[in-house]
């Protein structure tokens, strides 16, 4: 069981909600993949103030946790607006904390994330984060109050898998404790596997499943890798050798020719 | 047999003209005043069944197919078959190889083919797909000649708001549209905005989509050097006018197909609701005497002949001209 913010999930799996082909199809990719929460962004469905209606709707009956998020927002003070409005909208004070910093590549303004955490940690706001694989942002994240990470493997719908496997590892390494999240630029399956295997808690998916052929049968294929991967993890990988080891010793060879 | 037909948006129209040339006797009634209040007008006009199979169902490009012949026989002229044209940035080529993944009938174009096919955009993009059997047309148009032509068929329009109350019929149809979600949970609305520029700087032969990872637009050349640029896709039935963020990604992606748009006049910004069910995929429902259809979400004018046609085979038998003559010679 992953433990975030108090609150106990059966997967380690997490969905968004944007660019499926249908709300059916959501839906359905949903329940392939069995995750316990789905991120939903607030402010590009908001338009005129007018909650999302329909839509919202589904995302309230699909029976899993909600984790708004303020994708869209490149200021602290629409982050911190947008994350308010999440609360009343969806009677959770989770908040999946995005504040962008460049439009194009939609990399995280690192300072103005830091920041808004620090105020919505203060309004008692359960924050995840959404940062990079920086070390040093990390530690100012939970100096800000936060309990939860989510840096990126890659940029935001790259597909690009773990760029920098390095620095993760290094962020899992000094944050024992923390759970880990990888939000963002994974493309494959075996991409959630391979950082899974680095020992992060969960991931967090969005259009390498809504933009799949078949995003319930996607859904499906990441939430065996996301287990595959975790349990590789506690079973212990064997660590990459520079010479081949034969499994069965040959008999009748010099070992140590 | 007298037919009701709720709804004078491209649902409405194209069934009345289908029902129509069977020979039944039709009211439409609409409460609005005006065509331009129906999500129908902010329509792109796109008739492409190959590239919208991108993000739909295989069951879209299915009923779309006939389109494009069902509209240039109702209203002979109004289509351009000039194909369609999808481009990228360089650094998005990714997205061009996706995209030809996830579709058919599309062959590959290099630099040259590409200014060949629209001189304007000579330099601009090194690859691109043409759909060639893909057609567009002016929704506008389309609907002020449809509208004439079926009066001068003999239907009657009635506005609804006038109180008036409903003639007498054998058999009624309900083509709200997303009216009809306040009776309906299952629908709900899709909205869709839109900008026309004008300029006399570019000139297009045929719809050009630019994909995007994020803003996927295409622009539709109309006339006297109109183009239609759209269309957001928003999960709201809110019909309030276009947001400074959509306006903002659509001229930003129409500047990168072509610096030109830079300098063009802002003519119109439009919002419309499309109606869609859960799974974005049209329904005709109903008994015999009650139908309804529905859901056509962003592509009115693309399946609104398929679906006139599955509507009409429920009202009424097809009319063969060809086999009655035969038998009752």
């Amino acid at each position: 069981m992953l433990t975030v913010y108090d609150t106990q999930l059966a997967s380690r799996l997490f969905l968004g909600t944007a660019q499926y082909p249908s709300p059916a199809a959501l839906v359905d990719a949903v329940r392939a993949s069995a995750t316990s929460v789905v991120t939903v962004s607030l402010r590009r469905e908001a338009a005129g103030g007018n909650a999302g209606g329909q839509f919202w709707s589904l995302i309230r009956s699909l029976g899993v946790s909600v984790l708004p998020n303020t994708a869209g927002c490149h200021s602290v003070k629409e982050a911190v607006t947008t994350a308010k409005m999440a609360r009343e909208v969806f009677g959770t004070g989770w908040i999946k904390l995005e504040v962008i910093g460049n439009h194009d590549t939609l990399q995280p303004d690192v300072f103005g994330l830091v920041e808004a955490a620090r105020i919505l940690c203060q309004e008692g706001f359960s924050v995840f984060p959404y940062t990079t694989e920086d070390l040093v942002v990390a530690e100012r994240l939970l100096d800000a109050g936060c309990r939860v990470l989510m840096p990126w493997c890659a940029p935001i719908g790259s597909a690009k898998g773990p760029r920098n496997r390095d620095a993760l590892r290094s962020l899992r390494g000094h944050f024992p404790e923390i759970p880990l999240i990888v939000d963002a630029g994974l493309g494959r399956p075996s991409h959630a596997a391979a950082v899974m295997e680095l020992g992060f808690d969960a991931v967090l998916l969005n259009t390498a499943v809504a933009k799949a052929g078949d995003p319930a049968a996607m859904a499906a294929a990441f939430a065996k890798a996301v287990e595959a991967g975790r349990q590789a993890f506690h079973a212990g990988l064997l660590e990459p050798r520079d010479m081949a080891v034969p499994s069965t010793p040959l008999i009748g060879k010099a070992v140590f020719a | 047999m007298r037919v009701l037909i709720r709804g004078a948006g491209v649902a409405g129209l194209a069934l009345a003209h289908e029902l129509a040339i069977r020979g039944a006797r039709i009211t439409v009634m609409d409460p609005r005043r005006s065509l331009a209040e129906t999500a129908s007008w902010f329509a792109g006009g796109m008739l492409a069944p190959y590239c919208e199979r991108e993000s739909s169902e295989q069951l879209v490009q299915d009923l779309g197919l006939g389109a494009a012949d069902w509209w240039d026989k109702a209203l002979p002229g109004l289509v351009t078959e000039a194909g369609t044209l999808v481009v990228t940035l360089p650094r998005d080529h990714s997205e061009l190889d996706r995209f030809a993944a996830r579709t058919t009938d599309s062959v590959s174009l290099g630099a040259d083919e590409i200014s060949t096919l629209e001189p304007d955009l000579r330099g601009r993009f090194g690859r691109a797909l043409y759909f060639k059997r893909e057609a567009h047309l002016e929704p506008r148009v389309a609907l002020r000649r449809l509208r004439r032509k079926l009066a001068g068929m003999g239907v009657t329009f009635q506005n609804a708001t006038g109180g008036r109350p409903a003639p007498a019929h054998d058999v009624s149809a309900d083509c709200t549209g997303i009216a009809r979600a306040a009776s309906d949970p299952n629908l709900r609305g899709v909205r869709g905005e839109m900008l026309i520029l004008r300029t006399r700087d570019i000139s297009l032969s045929r719809p050009v989509r630019l994909l995007h990872p994020r803003f996927p637009l295409y622009v539709v050349p109309r006339a006297d050097h109109h183009f239609m640029i759209g269309a957001t896709m928003i999960e709201t039935d809110w019909a309030g006018p276009m947001t400074a963020r959509s306006m903002m990604e659509l001229l930003n992606a129409a500047y990168s197909l072509h610096p030109a748009f830079g300098e063009a006049e802002i003519v119109e910004t439009g919002a419309g609701v499309r109606p869609a069910y859960p799974d974005n995929l049209p329904r005709v429902e109903g008994d015999g005497t009650t139908i309804r259809v529905n859901g056509f979400y962003r592509h009115g004018f693309l399946l609104a002949p398929a679906m006139a046609q599955r509507a009409a085979d429920m009202i009424l038998p097809p009319f063969y001209p060809g086999v009655l003559n035969e038998t009752h010679r």
